[in-house]
């Protein structure tokens, strides 16, 4: 399952554009993922330029 | 009868330009912009050609923050190659020229709504026919002729008429730009770093921003985005290069560098700017092709509307225009773009050794490119015309 830390988040679309099944849900100051429809390929997690998204899988996804 | 003829999905310079143009054209238009602001936050390096822009306007001194006539280009053992490029262009200030073009779509006769969050489509059989949205949270919908979207990299409208617009990792840079005050540096002059150092599979950009300001920000192309992180390699840069900057802004944000999609409309439905993923693939540059495709947008919406033929097939002009205009040389600088991944950092070093042997006043574009091409690969020729060219 993906994880939002949301007070981090800079509402950039960054992983919106890279999710292939729409999962995320992004408003002006709002950031969530549809958990039904994602499918946890973690490509959201790699793009975000500032460690927003991390998976309860694997949680340190980037830099480890 | 409905509600509008055109709804333009998004407030960036692309649905202005496609909102003008479909007002101008004396069509009922609204423009729906999610956040409260337009042209904020500015998520944008903010650079533009002088000749690209006046293509669609004459530059106006409160849109300037600097005038650039000198090009920097490092490689990544730091060998600096100067050109003077006189008249290449400005770095702008994106709040005030995003709220310039919407202001000049506005006396066009378009309505403009913030705070207008997209969240559906209507639909009358397979034709797409509204939106349906929120309005500071209130559910709302309208019905037009024609939907343009404008909104953005996320391009989630054109997923709600079908069509696919998922950005591949390799053709998406994920970026980070902080805007610094208190730095000492040419404000004639953009200043670019190439090589793994700094930006791995990007650049590493400088640009001056007026009164000891600058925009310094770098793109990490995609699939190399699970090791580096743009953040902290611009925190890095700082501490090295200008550890006395003070930190005024700070943004994220993606640049699709993708080929312009094979499908840009639907029944009912046009994507635009890089919505449709029409940034220039080389330089990162979107805001003059984004324009570009909006106002195509908006003129061919006009038409179609006036013949009442809103399907794929009435709106076949767009696609054909959009290539005609430069969809076509977006194509060769993707292709471009996708080789410049493959030169490490020793080739870069190579070549830019060759260039520094070139005597500064002789380095015309013209001779750069003569002595590169001797060095091969052709393919940085066309990387320095795709950034002077912005
Ligand atoms: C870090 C960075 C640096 C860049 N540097 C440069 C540069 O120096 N020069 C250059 O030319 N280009 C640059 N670009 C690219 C340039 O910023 C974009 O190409 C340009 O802004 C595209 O314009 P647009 O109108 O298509 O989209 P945008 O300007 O992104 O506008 C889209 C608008 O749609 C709104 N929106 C999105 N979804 C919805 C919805 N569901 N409902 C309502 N509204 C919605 C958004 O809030 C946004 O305001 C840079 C990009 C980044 C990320
Ligand atoms: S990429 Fe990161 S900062 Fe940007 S919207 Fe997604 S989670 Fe937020
Ligand atoms: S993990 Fe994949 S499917 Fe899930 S939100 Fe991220 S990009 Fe979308």
């Amino acid at each position: 399952m993906i994880l939002v830390k949301e007070n981090r988040c800079d509402f950039c679309g960054t992983c919106v554009a890279v999710c292939p099944v729409d999962a995320i849900e992004l408003r002006e100051a709002d950031i969530s993922i549809v958990h039904a429809t994602c499918i946890d390929c973690d490509i959201c997690i790699w793009v975000c330029p500032i460690d927003v998204l991390s998976s309860d899988q694997k949680p340190e996804a980037k830099n480890d | 009868m409905t509600d509008y003829d055109v709804i333009v999905v998004g407030g960036g310079p692309a649905g202005s330009m496609a909102a003008h143009a479909a007002a101008e054209k004396g069509l009922k238009t609204i423009m729906l912009e999610k956040d409260r602001d337009i042209g904020y936050p500015v998520r944008c390096g903010e650079a533009v050609g002088d000749v690209a822009l006046r293509q669609f306007m004459d530059p106006r001194p409160e849109w300037i923050a600097a005038t650039i006539t000198k090009i920097r280009m490092r490689s990544p053992n730091n060998t600096k190659i100067d050109f003077d490029s006189p008249g290449a262009g400005y770095i702008l200030h994106r709040r005030i020229f995003d709220y310039a073009l919407a202001n000049r779509a506005s006396q066009a006769g378009a309505e403009i709504q913030t705070r207008a969050y997209v969240d559906g489509l209507l639909f009358e059989n397979d034709t797409v026919r509204g939106v349906k949205y929120q309005y500071m949270g209130e559910p709302r919908t309208l019905s037009a002729k024609l939907v343009i979207a404008a909104d953005g990299v996320e391009s989630r409208i054109g997923r709600m008429a079908g069509i696919r617009t998922a950005i591949k990792l390799r053709d998406l840079e994920s970026g980070y730009q902080v805007t610094v005050g208190n730095i000492d540096i040419d404000q004639e002059m953009i200043d670019f770093y190439v090589g793994s150092n700094w930006a791995p599979g990007g650049y590493l950009w400088v640009f001056p921003k007026g009164d000891r300001m600058a925009n310094i920000g770098l793109g990490v192309i995609g699939t190399r985005a699970k090791d580096y992180n743009s953040h902290d390699l611009i925190h890095d840069f700082l501490k090295e290069h200008y550890p006395k900057a003070s930190m005024l802004t700070s943004v994220c944000g993606g640049v699709p560098i993708a080929q312009t999609l094979s499908q840009i409309t639907a029944n009912g439905i046009m994507l635009t700017g890089d919505a449709a993923r029409m940034v220039n693939p080389v330089s990162g540059g979107g805001i003059v092709s984004g324009m570009h495709g909006g106002k195509i947008a908006g003129e061919v919406a006009a038409e179609a509307i006036s013949t009442g033929d809103v399907s794929i097939k009435g709106l076949a002009e767009y696609p054909r225009r959009w290539r005609k205009a430069g969809g076509k040389s977006h194509e060769a600088l993707h292709r471009i773009s996708e080789s410049i991944y493959d030169i490490d950092d020793d080739k870069l070093n190579k070549i830019a050794a060759k260039l520094e042997g070139v005597p500064e006043k002789d380095r015309s574009l013209l001779k750069i490119f003569t002595t590169v091409a001797r060095e091969k690969p052709k393919i940085l020729l066309d990387v320095t015309r795709a950034f002077t060219g912005f």
